[in-house]
């Protein structure tokens, strides 16, 4: 049973790969690193529910394999699909975002990073549905840089989702979508919780393609 | 074997006889080049003649299989072109059911067109219900904002993409006297004459290139698309053979459609030029997308297309 789940999981992860490449010709540009199976954090803009699948999907095999996505477990615990998608072919990180619970989701992290896992972040927090590029980062991102100073926080920027699939739309738009991968980070000795996160913030908007419109 | 089909593969081994003679021009070139000098020039050749491998095996086969074999490859130019086209343009949440019709609507109803041969359709479906229709659709969601700007730039995206494309395939549907199933041949000449005449019109306006015709937005030289013209008559004189139009119909068929396809390149560098994108996309690895594969062919392909009909039947 445990390994049809497994087969299932692998199944169903090549077919969003394969739908992701079919509609939106997904393509990774990989500007400030190489596609090497190196521990990393890729922190990425968040504008709709497909930007986790597109980094997922332009990551090579070796890579995909160990890189986990932190997601909010309300979304993904919603219902049987979802929880199995979520954990199981994505193997996400799931985080409580209630603030009374006691499940820190720091700790979950530090966890699949002390395991060797690469991870999926989303610094803003939320979705961001305002006309702002980027909102403010959450503090988690430097929390993360300071208690894993070895670990390279990587930029890594989607672009057009919002065009692809806008929030509250049906049907995806096969647009372009290109995910740039920008120098790693780390936190720099004596770097103020501000200051790193105007830099990090910085640097991911730095990746974004112009085209003049 | 029809005789058409022969006249295919005839083209066909032709067409990899050129090719092979210009891989070993290139890679004799190559060898004699010093490891440390780069040739961006010998580079870009290169590239291009292995995506015309690619090409003449692809329309090879389509021609093949017949009329099911082009509306696919050709379905899916558009289609490839079209996501090329619009992700560069100007569009608003407004627009996205417009933007969903015009891919999963619009360009497969024109293909259908096309493949049953409803000339008085297919010819005016996009300019006329697509241009209409598409813009209440928006307009119904309620967002003015740059308005005319969304509605016409999607309007350019279909009439090139879509509009444009799907008259290379249309070619098989014009009904000629005593030509009969032989229309297939006509997208062989097509295809052949533009992309022989560019090739032409590179060599000699680096040759002898003088006058730029637009500059600062296409390295083309008046002196280079002359003989790209001229040679694009010639190949089309010889290749008569295929076609129902005479050799000096040939002649100025292939002339003019080459003409047009220098000029309509011209255009697609300007769009991408003010877009400030080097390429249409990155589809075809160190070649750019679609749009900048089909090119000429684009702008070519209705006029070559109302010519043949206007001329010849």
């Amino acid at each position: 049973m445990k390994f049809l789940r497994k087969f299932a999981a692998r199944i169903v992860g090549q077919s969003i790969r394969i739908f992701a490449r079919a509609i939106t010709a997904v393509r990774a540009d990989w500007q400030g690193i190489e596609p090497l199976p190196r521990q990393r954090v890729y922190f990425a803009n968040h504008t709709s529910n497909a930007d986790m699948p597109m980094i997922w999907s332009v990551l090579p095999p070796a890579m995909r394999r160990t890189v986990r996505p932190v997601a909010a477990a309300d979304y993904w615990l919603k219902n049987k699909l979802r929880a199995f998608v979520g954990p199981e072919v994505f193997n996400c990180v799931l985080v409580d975002r209630r603030p009374e619970v006691n499940d820190k989701p720091m700790d979950k992290i530090l966890a699949a990073l002390d395991e060797g896992s690469s991870l999926i972040i989303f610094p803003e927090g939320n979705r961001n549905m305002t006309e702002d590029p980027l909102l403010p980062f959450k503090a988690g991102l430097y929390n993360m840089g300071v208690a894993r100073p070895d670990v390279d926080l990587v930029p890594t920027w989607v672009a057009n989702l919002t065009e692809i699939m806008p929030k509250g739309e049906v049907i995806p738009l096969p647009l372009i979508c290109t995910v740039t991968f920008g120098a790693p980070l780390h936190v720099q000795e004596g770097e103020s919780k501000d200051a790193f996160l105007k830099r990090a913030s910085d640097a991911l908007l730095a990746l974004r393609p112009e085209v003049r419109g | 074997m029809s005789s058409t089909t022969a006249d295919i593969l005839l083209l066909a081994l032709g067409s990899f006889g050129i090719l092979i003679a210009l891989t070993v021009l290139g890679e004799v070139l190559r060898a004699r080049q010093p490891v440390h000098e780069p040739n961006p020039m010998l580079d870009t050749y290169m590239t291009r003649v292995q995506s015309w491998w690619g090409m003449v095996a692809f329309i090879g086969i389509a021609l093949l299989m017949g009329k099911p074999g082009i509306m696919t490859l050709f379905a899916f130019a558009s289609f490839a072109a079209l996501r090329e086209f619009l992700t560069l343009t100007t569009k608003a949440q407004a627009d996205h059911l417009s933007l969903a019709l015009a891919f999963f609507v619009v360009l497969p109803l024109q293909y259908v067109f096309v493949g049953l041969g409803w000339t008085g359709l297919f010819t005016v479906f996009i300019p006329v219900y697509a241009f209409l229709l598409l813009p209440m659709i928006s307009a119904l969601r309620g967002d003015p904002k740059r308005f005319l700007v969304r509605v016409a730039e999607t309007q350019w995206a279909l009439m090139i993409a879509v509009f444009c494309v799907s008259h290379v395939p249309a070619l098989m549907s014009i009904d000629i006297d005593g030509y009969g199933d032989r229309s297939v041949l006509m997208i062989a000449f097509l295809v052949m004459v533009v992309q022989f005449g560019d090739l032409l019109e590179y060599f000699f306006g680096r040759r002898i290139g003088r006058t730029k015709i637009a500059p600062g937005l296409s390295p083309k030289t008046w002196e280079g698309l002359v003989m790209g013209v001229l040679s694009a008559m010639i190949i089309g004189a010889t290749l008569n053979w295929i076609t129902p139009f005479g050799v000096i119909g040939a002649a100025l068929m292939a002339g003019t459609a080459s003409f047009v396809g220098m000029l309509g390149s011209i255009v697609l560098a300007a769009i991408k030029r003010d877009r400030g994108v080097k390429d249409w996309s990155h589809l075809i690895p160190g070649q750019g997308g679609f749009v900048d594969q089909l090119d000429s062919v684009i702008f070519a392909a209705p006029i070559f297309y109302q010519l043949t009909v206007y001329f010849y039947t």
